[in-house]
């Protein structure tokens, strides 16, 4: 897909609670091995933070990189599947906690592990229009595993926001062109009034997250008539360290384009917010003139692939709002019994 | 806390929004009715800065009901940039770290839940600076 008129990010920031908890620490307490955990360690939500108060933060940090005003901004869209009321938009509070109330248009997008990225599709067709001056979309979650489940080492918290625009002087990076590529496949879901998900173990692999992510790939280069190699940097959504580089392998990428985007080991999975907060480590350390692919993959099941074209502004602009590695960075160690409490698992 | 009190508040406690006098220039957070300084009523709505220095701290083990999950935490006095001084909880710290003279920025965060199933309060708070 590709807009008649181009658009680009002008603004981005990202956000990481401050807690972490190893993967050691929780195969610890599971009697598990040491040995092929898919992770280090991840990021928790503290107890005073949820997916809004996190992607508040990161819309700030947007904003502050974008240099616009809050009320220019004409959509917010929130994209999770850790919404704080099943009932009641995330979207209202971020809009309102940033300035963009009341003349704006809000709304929370879900897709699993995509919802950001499909937040993306709609901000750029609502600026390309010309309906919207500025659009933000944001990808966050503050996603939980079953104790002792698989996806407890890794599910993670943490997210990404991102405001585009049409091209101008100020565009950190344009969109060439974007691709999505859905079916319905049942690799992991959540029901209305359950707390954690069910996932079909090795089923999530070959026909789920490589299908989608390699085909829109394959599909959007297609569409633009770009290879593999055209591409400076690879971004994918990251479940574990190894899924984005087989993913890179399948699609002839080199390791060395994805490791720049990868944070995974360090924050594990943060779903919504993953391929995001991979994307702005890379505009983080990205040249005007270098192309990025990004694939999302969201579980149920879908892929949004884009090409964007780093742009001069990114060289001011990155400086103005903390980078994804001051978040790695910033780390407070919790234990099993600290991570338990902070994330409600104890009843009292 | 109240849903309609909440809801009044809710530009204070998410943009850090107070006032300021308009004959003497005092600023305020909480918004105040009266100027403290002058006593003029005429008080103008301004944004105040979002950074600031640790002024005095004290640490809370006593807590009220919702807050056990958090206990101990630490309530402080911020001196903002423009000199406003606003009471609030300091977040992301360990009780053994925190400092006076430390700079924090503002954070929204939420407030523990008092009431399985009813409204969760966003409020200011502030926390060490990133990067
Ligand atoms: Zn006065």
């Amino acid at each position: 897909m590709r807009p008649d008129d181009d658009v680009g990010i002008i603004g981005y920031g990202v956000y990481v609670p401050v807690y972490r908890i190893r993967t050691a620490e929780i195969a610890r307490v599971w009697g598990k091995l040491n040995d092929d955990l898919p992770v280090e360690e991840k990021a928790v939500a503290g107890p005073d933070e949820d997916a809004v108060t996190i992607a508040i933060e990161a819309a700030r940090y947007a904003i502050r990189r974008a240099g616009i005003r809050p009320d220019e901004i004409g959509a917010v869209y929130v994209g999770t599947e850790s919404k704080p009321y099943a009932v009641k938009p995330c979207s209202t509070i971020v809009a309102e906690a940033i300035g963009a109330t009341p003349n704006v248009l809000a709304a929370d997008y879900e897709f699993a592990c995509k919802a950001g990225t499909e937040a993306f599709q709609a901000s750029i067709g609502l600026v390309a229009s010309g309906m919207v001056e500025y659009a933000m979309a944001i990808g966050v979650d503050t996603a939980q595993g079953r104790p002792a489940d698989a996806l407890e080492y890794t599910a993670g918290s943490g997210g990404g926001a991102f405001i585009f625009a049409k091209k101008s002087h100020e565009t950190i990076a344009y969109v060439e062109g974007s691709y999505s590529f859905v079916t319905d496949t049942p690799d992991f879901w959540r029901r209305d009034g359950d707390r954690y998900p069910y996932h079909m173990g090795r089923f999530t692999g070959e026909p789920a997250y490589f299908r989608h992510t390699v085909m829109a790939a394959k599909s959007l280069m297609a569409e633009l008539g770009l290879r593999p190699s055209d591409f400076d940097y690879a971004v994918f959504h990251q479940p574990n360290c190894k899924f984005p580089l087989k993913a890179a392998r399948y699609l002839g990428i080199p390791e060395e384009k994805v490791k720049p985007g990868l944070v995974c080991s360090m924050i594990g999975n943060t779903y919504s917010g993953s391929s995001m907060i991979g994307l702005a480590a890379v505009l983080d350390v990205a040249k005007p003139g270098d192309r990025i692919l990004l694939v999302s993959y969201g579980s149920g099941a879908g892929s949004d692939a884009f090409s964007f074209v780093v742009q001069d502004a990114i060289e001011e602009k990155r400086d103005r709002a903390p980078k994804v590695s001051a978040f790695l960075s910033r780390r407070k160690e919790i234990d099993y019994s600290m991570y338990a409490k902070f994330r409600n698992k104890i009843l009292m | 806390m109240v849903t309609s009190a909440y809801w009044r508040t809710r530009l204070h406690r998410y943009r850090l929004v107070g006032n300021r006098c308009a004959v003497c220039g005092k600023a305020f957070f909480p918004p105040r009715l009266v100027c403290s300084y002058c006593g003029s009523t005429k008080l103008e709505e301004c944004k105040l800065p979002e950074r600031g220095r640790l002024v005095e701290y004290t640490v809370v083990y006593s807590a009220p009901k919702g807050y056990d999950v958090v206990v101990p935490y630490v309530v402080g006095i911020v001196e903002l940039e423009n000199g406003v001084r606003v009471v609030a909880q300091i977040t992301d710290v360990d009780v053994n770290e925190v400092k006076e003279g430390m700079e924090v920025e503002l954070t929204i965060r939420k407030l523990p839940e008092q009431l399985e199933g009813g409204m969760i309060c966003y409020t200011y708070k502030f926390r060490p600076v990133i990067g």
